[in-house]
């Protein structure tokens, strides 16, 4: 099983997300430079963190029409997995991939911290056998992570489920002084319509290791692989 | 010839800087400043007709230099003289 991990200027957990993958047995993972054109071959795609053309403009804006989005654009509607992490969850919303937006913090603060979040759904490839209400201790860094969509888009997301985290207390509360960034709803993670495309401002990539203060982020990686796999063997 | 882009936020979304600014603007005894917006100005250099660039412009304003989820623009197109 193979996994990319985008690599565009700018990107800075490229090297965490692919650490992190390689830990895992059996997993293949490389980088794909942002100026390839395919992603046939590879099993999911990981957009990562960082500040892909310096955050110019607006975070993602102009990593979403490097050449390789048209191939992740393609690759997401036929169905293949991917997941975009902080920046990587950016470029997913400016490419349309994901409903709504990431705007600057409500406090203005880059906020560095763990976070902690909630499982929404149990209805993921992403979240496959967790328990819902169950709490994921994930680090956040961000500056605009504060996720914004009009009540149309909120409403959707709700009736269909597509909030998989959000952000909580230590008992798995959701409250305002839980919010690190003040999201909309305390959303710290959506889906797309399709459930195959997950964007989140939290770093799974950082939380793969004990030693690195939570491992909650490899069940994320793990849920994914266990999908891939499990539709792998009914092909 | 110069294309003048304005992107603001829309109304509906948080603009925490403006805010920021607002109340600073109050400690300095300016309490006219009831509401603050920041945005972003774009001047945009043309070669060639103008009006011939306006429809591409249009579509780029909406598509790049705006995200139509948290943001309205407004194009200015330079004069014809």
């Amino acid at each position: 099983m193979k996994f990319a991990v985008v690599q565009f200027p700018g990107s800075n957990c490229d090297q965490d997300c692919l650490a992190a993958l390689r830990g895992i047995d059996g997993l293949e993972a490389d980088y794909v430079w942002h100026k390839e054109t395919s992603l046939a071959g590879w099993d999911a795609i990981v957009l990562p963190g960082g500040f892909s053309y310096g955050d110019y403009l607006r975070c993602g804006a102009i990593a979403r029409f490097s050449p390789i989005m048209r191939a992740v654009i393609d690759e997401a509607r036929a169905g293949k997995l991917v997941i975009g992490t902080c920046n990587g969850f950016q470029i997913l919303c400016e490419a349309g991939l994901l409903p709504g937006a990431l705007v600057r913090n409500r406090s203005l603060h880059f906020v560095c911290e763990i976070a902690t979040t909630r499982v929404e759904t149990a209805d993921s490839r992403f979240l496959r056998g967790l328990q819902v209400g169950s709490v994921l201790r994930l680090p956040i860094a961000h500056g605009e992570g504060c996720y914004f969509a009009d009540e149309a888009t909120l409403r959707d997301l709700n009736e269909r489920q597509q909030v998989l985290l959000r952000y909580c207390d230590a008992e798995g509360r959701i409250t305002s002084a839980a919010n690190p960034n003040g999201s909309l709803e305390n959303i710290a993670g959506i889906c797309n319509r399709a459930r195959n495309v997950f964007g989140l401002m939290p770093h799974p990539d950082r939380a793969c290791e004990a030693r690195l203060g939570s491992s909650d982020g490899r069940k994320i990686f793990d849920s994914m692989i266990q999908s891939l796999a499990v539709s792998q063997a009914a092909a | 010839m110069k294309a003048k882009v304005y992107v603001t936020p829309k109304e509906t979304v948080l603009d925490p800087q403006g805010a920021a600014v607002r109340e600073a603007m109050q400690h300095l005894g300016f309490r006219a400043a009831r509401d603050v917006r920041i945005g972003r100005y774009l001047e945009i250099e043309l070669e060639g007709n103008p009006a011939a660039q306006e429809e591409k412009l249009r579509e780029l304003c909406r598509d790049l230099l705006s995200n139509p989820v948290i943001e309205d623009y407004r194009l200015e197109m330079p004069d014809e003289k």
